[in-house]
């Protein structure tokens, strides 16, 4: 199998979102960044399905020159190669982002082989438009399903499953296929020494592409209201126990 | 001419629904619905809209969002829609997405408030609703998912007229749908639907530390939710997890242990209706979210909590 996976490099934003003075970006000035959860679970699915039924997975970002930090992560969770769509920092929008991801892709294809399974996250963390992987999809006149939390390929079909009212939908799509995962659908590998060493040998394929105008065009960010409470505090340590007690009925939560 | 994409369940519309439909009759004009599949048109009979449009074909009776998209792209093409809205739901999410790749056009998800105008100006929610975003939408037709709880449904007027017609599916637009269904495990309390959630975090500290949150948690007949970084850690199943990528959910109590409250926590456990939070550090994030809070470490707290209800039950 060929599989691809893409994923995008977003801040670990911890506690409290603070912007930059223009209102077009969050201040990453003291902020990790990592793989966006969902596609970090692509990249492990990718690496085990390889792993089952042989073949090679491959890892595609769109951003900046410090994606590269992912692509490398991606690499040493066991990814086999990788495709850097470097950006000089702007926001690319959905559509923007899925035609040149879809670009990349068909170039890729045309010199190495069509790949069978093409996975996303189902919406990246930071921006949430939900569409990318849709778009590419469409373009591509393959089948997609979305918010995927199990994943098996079986005689030429992906079996795909999703998650609704506590129980599962299964999709079954013939390869080649696209599909959008969710955080859940395993969990993620921490990358080993020895796979740090290998990713650093591993290709690493830059390209710059050029953006379109945005048709959804950010104007500004702003941080939402009501994050600033002051909670009652009902006590320290095993003394509160009465007073929590006491809210717990007074609220009708316990008897 | 507006459309809205309507969800029903039990011959109803879904709550989001109306309220994806009174963010749409906030952009002027005619609105038309589009409701889908079994059930369709005794939903479709009690919206209050100019025309319904029920689209009925046997095919239907399981999803399939391609011919979801197409359904969508064909009405909003007969009525002449300037705007699609649907709310952001799964479903209703994913169809607008592949109708707006086959339509060309873009797609803005999650919105929370309109403008009318041309280009559209809209607010919508990233990070899971911890941060907004103004934004332009340039676009021949405008596409718009509404984010869920974030606009209240006008009360509803009286119903228009409804239109079933049987549309045009081709053998593509069939090839992605619901085959099978796995039903679910018979638990406990679900996250979901419980009335109390109470939660671990980083601060439990192992899988076997949860024993206090899980007797609490039966206690008060609870579900048990747990933070990302335990997901991470292997110390509890990702269906435990409460935050922007796990469960969203709004309990009438969630009581958070040893967590520390990042955003992305937050995002799935804001619509609590009361926090309370329990942390050795009175500064944590999660304090300027939470409602109560008891100052300590949970494993002194939560078995203190569990033993005076046990001793005070009468």
């Amino acid at each position: 199998m060929k599989i691809l996976v893409c994923v995008k490099r977003v801040p670990l934003t911890g506690g409290r979102i603070v912007l930059t003075g223009d209102e077009q970006a969050i201040e990453t000035k003291h902020l990790g960044f990592t793989i966006s959860p969902h596609e970090e679970c692509g990249v492990e699915e990718a690496v085990r399905l390889v792993e089952q039924h042989g073949g090679e997975s491959v890892v595609l970002t769109l951003g900046p020159a410090d994606a590269a930090e992912q692509l490398r992560d991606a690499l040493a969770m066991g990814i086999d190669r990788a495709l850097h769509l470097e950006t000089d920092g702007e926001e690319w929008d959905p559509e923007a982002t899925a035609g040149a991801i879809l670009e990349a892709i068909q170039a890729d294809e045309a010199a190495s082989g069509p790949f069978d399974l093409i996975c996303f996250g189902n919406e990246s963390a930071d921006s949430g438009g939900y569409q990318v992987g849709l778009r590419c999809a469409h373009a591509l006149g393959r089948p997609c399903a979305t918010g995927i939390k199990g994943v098996s390929v079986d005689g030429g079909v992906v079996r795909a499953e999703q998650e609704r009212g506590g129980g599962r939908d299964i999709y079954e799509l013939p390869l080649p296929a696209v599909v959008t995962v969710l955080e859940g659908l395993n969990l993620p590998r921490y990358p080993s020494v020895p796979g740090r060493m290998r990713a650093g040998r591993k290709p690493l394929d830059v390209s710059i592409p050029t953006r379109p105008p945005s048709r959804l065009q950010r104007s500004r960010l702003v941080v939402p209201e009501g994050q600033s409470k002051q909670a009652e505090v009902l006590g320290r340590g095993a003394e509160a126990a009465p007073a929590v007690v006491e809210l717990l009925r007074r609220i009708g939560v316990a008897r | 001419m507006n459309l809205v994409v309507l969800e029903h369940v039990d011959g109803a519309p879904t709550e989001v629904s109306m309220q994806a439909l009174t963010l749409a009759q906030g952009l002027g004009g005619a609105t038309h619905a589009l409701l889908i599949g079994p059930g369709a048109r005794e939903a479709a009979a009690t919206v209050p809209v100019a025309v319904a449009h029920v689209a009925e074909h046997e095919a239907l009776d399981a999803f399939a969002p391609d011919a979801w998209a197409a359904i969508v792209c064909e009405v909003s093409d007969r009525i002449g829609a300037t705007a699609v809205v649907a709310p952001g739901t799964e479903h209703a999410t994913d169809a607008l997405a592949r109708a707006a790749a086959r339509l060309g056009e873009p797609l803005a998800a999650n919105c929370v408030a309109v403008t009318p105008g041309n280009p559209l100006a809209l607010t919508r929610v990233r990070w899971g609703g911890s941060l907004l975003e103004e934004a332009l939408l340039h676009a021949g037709q405008a596409l718009l998912t509404v984010a869920p709880h974030t606009v209240f449904a006008a009360s509803p007027g009286s119903p228009g007229a409804t239109e079933p017609f049987t549309p045009e599916l081709s053998d593509a637009d069939l090839v992605v749908t619901v085959r099978d269904r796995v039903a679910p495990a018979a638990a406990g309390v679900s996250l979901p639907d419980a009335k109390v959630v109470i939660t671990g975090g980083r601060g439990v500290g192992s899988a076997e530390g949860f024993g206090p949150v899980e007797e609490l948690a039966s206690l008060l007949g609870g579900a048990v939710g747990c933070s990302r970084a335990v997901t991470m850690a292997g110390w509890r199943p990702h269906t435990d997890q409460v935050g922007q990528t796990g469960s969203k959910i709004a309990p009438e109590l969630y009581i958070a242990c040893g967590v520390s409250g990042a955003t992305q926590h937050i995002a799935g456990c804001k619509g609590a209706k009361r926090i309370l939070a329990v942390n050795t550090d009175p500064e944590a994030p999660i304090m300027s979210v939470a409602d109560y809070a008891v100052i300590g470490d949970l494993h002194e707290v939560l078995p203190a909590i569990s033993a005076e209800l046990r001793r005070t039950a009468s």
